[in-house]
């Protein structure tokens, strides 16, 4: 019995803990999702190139992957920039039958990024080693890694700090008009394509962040990212679109169920838990957690 | 007009038909399969994302369960795995109603994301049930034929099939409304159109196609595991692809996009080395960029033009 | 008779009374119009005639059938024909392809269909842009498309929702034109416009509405000269 309930608090903690770390991320989806309204099935692609950034200082330069991380996020977003400028934003001007060859633009970003680092890479498995990756901490009788509570709180501090930059500079205020109203934002002066190109920015850079906390915890392999784009999406449509908040809960709630299902279900089945969430969020609930708070 | 069609579809119908005569080398005749192979998914594929408009990330699932109608026949009943020819379309089909009542409430992105989701769901519950379907392990079969040329010309026939009853469709009402409900649901609707119900006439026979050219997958290939059948990159976005290709909403499109992409996916593959995939990635962002319908559907857009152009100077006389 | 009868229909968006308690009955091969200033709930009422969203409370009758509870569908197909405010052409079929895809829902046959968008495209004025793609038409000739459009499913009733606005005073008089000869074949009308000199010269009878609830009801003077009108329409000083 007394075990049992170890376990139990012991899965619930780690939940939590990986949640807030997956919520960092899917922010950075939602943010491009909410604003640009288009589907990023290259923002996994995102998350692992900033692993490798992370990756290199740590191996060839020693960089501990927490300030490592500082360096990750800046190129991610220059990246991210790149890639809305010259390739996203190009297909407001094409007229195509399917509207969802955007979709299709950013699967071929992800390819090219997926293997372009495969080509330098191989298909290795890599992890980065510290002096603390194993360290563990007593809560009781409940052990919780070091790790993983470094990252849970590096992402809280990140998600406030986002949420600040949302509401009070006059830089975040437009972001988020524009993804209320694009029209009107730019009626109202918002000068809309330098908009897109900084949220497409910093939700990569979110990406990286979000994926230099993950790193000591996951093995790192090109193909690590496709993990994370389905994570994102199910947490951005359970939070609901475009909403900080909803993503910030959506991933704790990812998370845990993750690590429930893992210890209770099977580490087989999880995934299909976390998917069938997702398709009954988008026909029960389509705004997501927030149109619950709304209400 | 409808005579150079004709003639067109004769031209290619006698040089599919010839050419596994020219094309002796086994490795050769064995692309030209998996062109096939595509051409059909891509067909079945258009039919309901290219016409109606409902663009399907999870047609995987529906190629995996006809693959695996084939494969588990065998495996448990030790059956000619030819008989999944029969029993993969209409396995796929059966998937397709629960999957078309869940993604039919849904537009656009997420209609693609549901149907993404679901194929996913699919890919896990074969990866999963072992005791079933062997799980990870996947199934193998001993090929009853080892002929090139039989397995080309049983593919080409269901190639064939597969353009002839889409041909039909979408030149019939149903193909009126099914583009109707692609330019504007709510339009549709006015009009009086079922848009559900249309949406599942194009889902059903899409759904059999891809099944059945998933059947016939596993019993040319002979191996199949759920990461191969039910891949989401290898399956469900490729046949996207092939289709953007070659040009959606259009009868050859869809061949054209196969044969381009698996030739080129070969030539990349024995020219490139490890870089081929990149390079095909790359290719990928130039053809959304800059051909976004496709390359009949380009040429399609360009005769439209000209054709107005002429038109407009005889009114003018 | 009323071909077409609203008893105290009323439309809520969560707390928003878009229509309230709405009632009217219209006359078979009127014209009868809805006027009422932006965001009275004009379009709300077609919405609600023709089943895009489902009516809180109240009865709809169509030829003394109870129809509230159709699939929306259903509703072209037992004769209500509809326009958009906000037009939806099928951008990249031909306009004769549009025609047809409304002509389809009398036949199956593909000649058929045809022929009755030629007759059809010819009545609406569009044979110069016959083989021409919807997305390519400008705002009055889409106009003009979406009434063809409807008119090939064969309606009794027509629903017309601000044909006029946006044209300018020669494109409103061809589709005043229009709209009259589509009466005189038969077909009774309902049309919401936002300008009143439109409506004075086409309608039978007007309905005016603000706020979701009818202000005024009755001939084109009657209803130009009643209080609550130049009030809604022109504010309190003008009462």
């Amino acid at each position: 019995m007394e075990d049992a309930w170890i376990k139990f608090g012991q899965t619930v903690i780690c939940g939590i803990l990986l949640g807030g770390m997956y919520s960092l991320i899917a922010i950075g989806m939602t943010l491009i999702m909410g604003v640009m309204k288009i589907v990023n099935l290259a923002h996994g692609a995102l998350v692992m190139v900033g692993m490798y950034v992370v990756y290199i200082c740590a191996t060839n330069y020693g960089i501990d992957p927490y300030i490592g991380m500082f360096i990750a996020m800046p190129v991610l977003f220059f990246l991210g920039c790149l890639i809305q400028k010259y390739m996203i934003n190009r297909l407001v001007e094409v007229d195509s039958i399917l509207p969802e060859n955007q979709v299709l633009l950013t699967v071929g970003i992800m390819l090219v990024l997926t293997e372009g680092i495969r080509l330098f890479f191989k298909s290795d498995y890599r992890s980065v080693v510290t002096s603390y990756s194993s360290d563990t901490l007593y809560i009781g009788a409940m052990s919780i890694s070091v790790p993983l509570v470094i990252g849970f709180i590096i992402a809280m501090a990140f998600t406030f700090l986002l949420h600040m930059f949302l509401t009070k500079s006059d830089l975040g205020k437009s972001i988020r008009a524009t993804a209320q109203d694009r029209d009107a934002a730019i009626f109202m002066g918002v000068n809309s394509s330098k908009i897109t190109m900084i949220t497409f920015g910093l939700g990569a850079a979110l990406a990286a962040a979000g994926g230099s906390l993950l790193l000591p915890l996951f093995y790192l392999f090109p193909d690590v990212g496709h993990l994370f784009t389905a994570k994102s999406f199910i947490i951005t449509i359970l939070g609901g679109l475009g909403s900080t908040w909803g993503a910030a809960i959506g991933g704790l709630v990812i998370g845990l169920s993750e690590s429930l299902g893992a210890t209770y279900i099977s580490m087989g089945y999880k995934d299909v838990v976390g998917l069938v969430m997702f398709i009954l969020v988008l026909l029960f609930l389509p705004g997501g957690i927030r149109s619950l708070v709304k209400r | 007009m409808l005579n150079k069609n004709t003639l067109m579809t004769i031209v290619f119908a006698l040089v599919a038909v010839a050419l596994p005569v020219i094309i002796k080398a086994p490795y050769q005749q064995h692309i030209l399969i998996l062109v096939i192979i595509w051409a059909t998914i891509g067909t079945a594929w258009n039919l309901l994302s290219g016409y109606a408009g409902q663009v399907s990330f999870g047609h995987a699932a529906f190629f995996g369960v006809g693959a695996y109608s084939a494969g588990l026949l065998t495996l448990h009943y030790g059956l000619s795995p030819w008989w999944g020819l029969a029993l993969g379309p209409v396995m796929a089909m059966l998937i397709a109603l629960p999957i078309g009542a869940i993604a039919f409430r849904l537009r656009g992105p997420y209609f693609a994301l549901a149907t993404l989701a679901l194929g996913e769901i699919f890919r896990l519950m074969f990866l999963n049930m072992t005791g079933f379907t062997n799980g990870a392990k996947g199934i193998l079969i001993m090929p009853a034929i080892t002929s090139k040329i039989a397995y080309y010309y049983i593919g080409l026939g269901i190639l064939a099939a597969t353009l002839l009853v889409t041909y039909l469709i979408v030149h019939s009402k149903i193909g009126y409304y099914l583009v109707s409900i692609r330019e504007d649901q709510d339009a549709a609707t006015s009009l009086g159109i079922p848009t559900t119900f249309y949406k599942n006439l194009a889902l059903l026979p899409s759904a059999l196609f891809t099944g059945l050219a998933g059947a016939f997958y596993m019993n040319y290939v002979t191996f199949i595991d759920p990461d191969i059948v039910f891949n989401l990159t290898d399956i469900s976005i490729m046949v996207i692809l092939v289709v953007m290709l070659g040009g959606v909403a259009t009868t050859w499109g869809p061949t054209i996009g196969a044969a381009l992409y698996i030739i080129m996916g070969e030539l990349f593959r024995t020219t490139l080395g490890s870089a081929n995939v990149l390079v095909f990635g790359v290719l990928v962002c130039l053809i959304i960029m800059f051909l976004p319908n496709g390359i009949a559907g380009e040429l399609d857009i360009i005769k439209r033009i000209t054709q107005r152009k002429k038109a407009g100077l005889s009114g003018g006389v | 008779m009323g071909i077409l009868e609203a008893r105290g229909i009323t439309k809520r968006f969560g707390g928003l009374t878009a229509v309230n308690e709405l009632s009217f009955a219209v006359d078979k091969g009127e014209i009868f119009g809805i006027i009422g200033p932006n965001g009275s709930g004009k379009t709300t009422v077609f919405n609600m005639i023709s089943r895009f969203f489902p009516i809180t409370a109240g009865e709809i009758y169509f030829n003394d059938r109870r129809i509230d509870a159709l699939p929306a569908h259903e509703i072209c197909k037992i004769g209500i024909g509809r326009t958009f405010q906000v037009v939806k052409p099928l951008r990249r079929m031909t306009v004769q392809e549009n025609v047809m895809a409304g002509a389809f829902l009398r036949t199956r046959n593909i000649s058929k269909a045809r022929r009755k968008a030629k007759e059809i495209i010819n009545f609406c004025n569009l044979d110069d842009y016959r083989s021409r793609a919807a997305m390519g038409l400008p705002i009055p000739l889409r106009k003009r498309l979406e009434i063809a459009r409807a008119l090939a499913t064969e309606p009794v009733l027509l629903l017309l929702d601000e044909t006029c606005a946006g044209l300018n005073p020669k494109e409103s008089e061809a589709a005043i034109d229009l709209i009259r000869r589509i009466r005189d074949t038969g077909v009774t009308i309902i049309i919401i416009e936002h300008i009143m000199k439109v409506m004075m010269g086409i309608s039978d009878r007007i309905l005016a509405i603000n706020f979701g609830k009818e202000i005024a009801m009755g001939k084109p003077q009657e209803v130009a000269n009643h209080p609550e009108v130049i009030k809604a329409y022109l504010g309190e000083a003008y009462a």
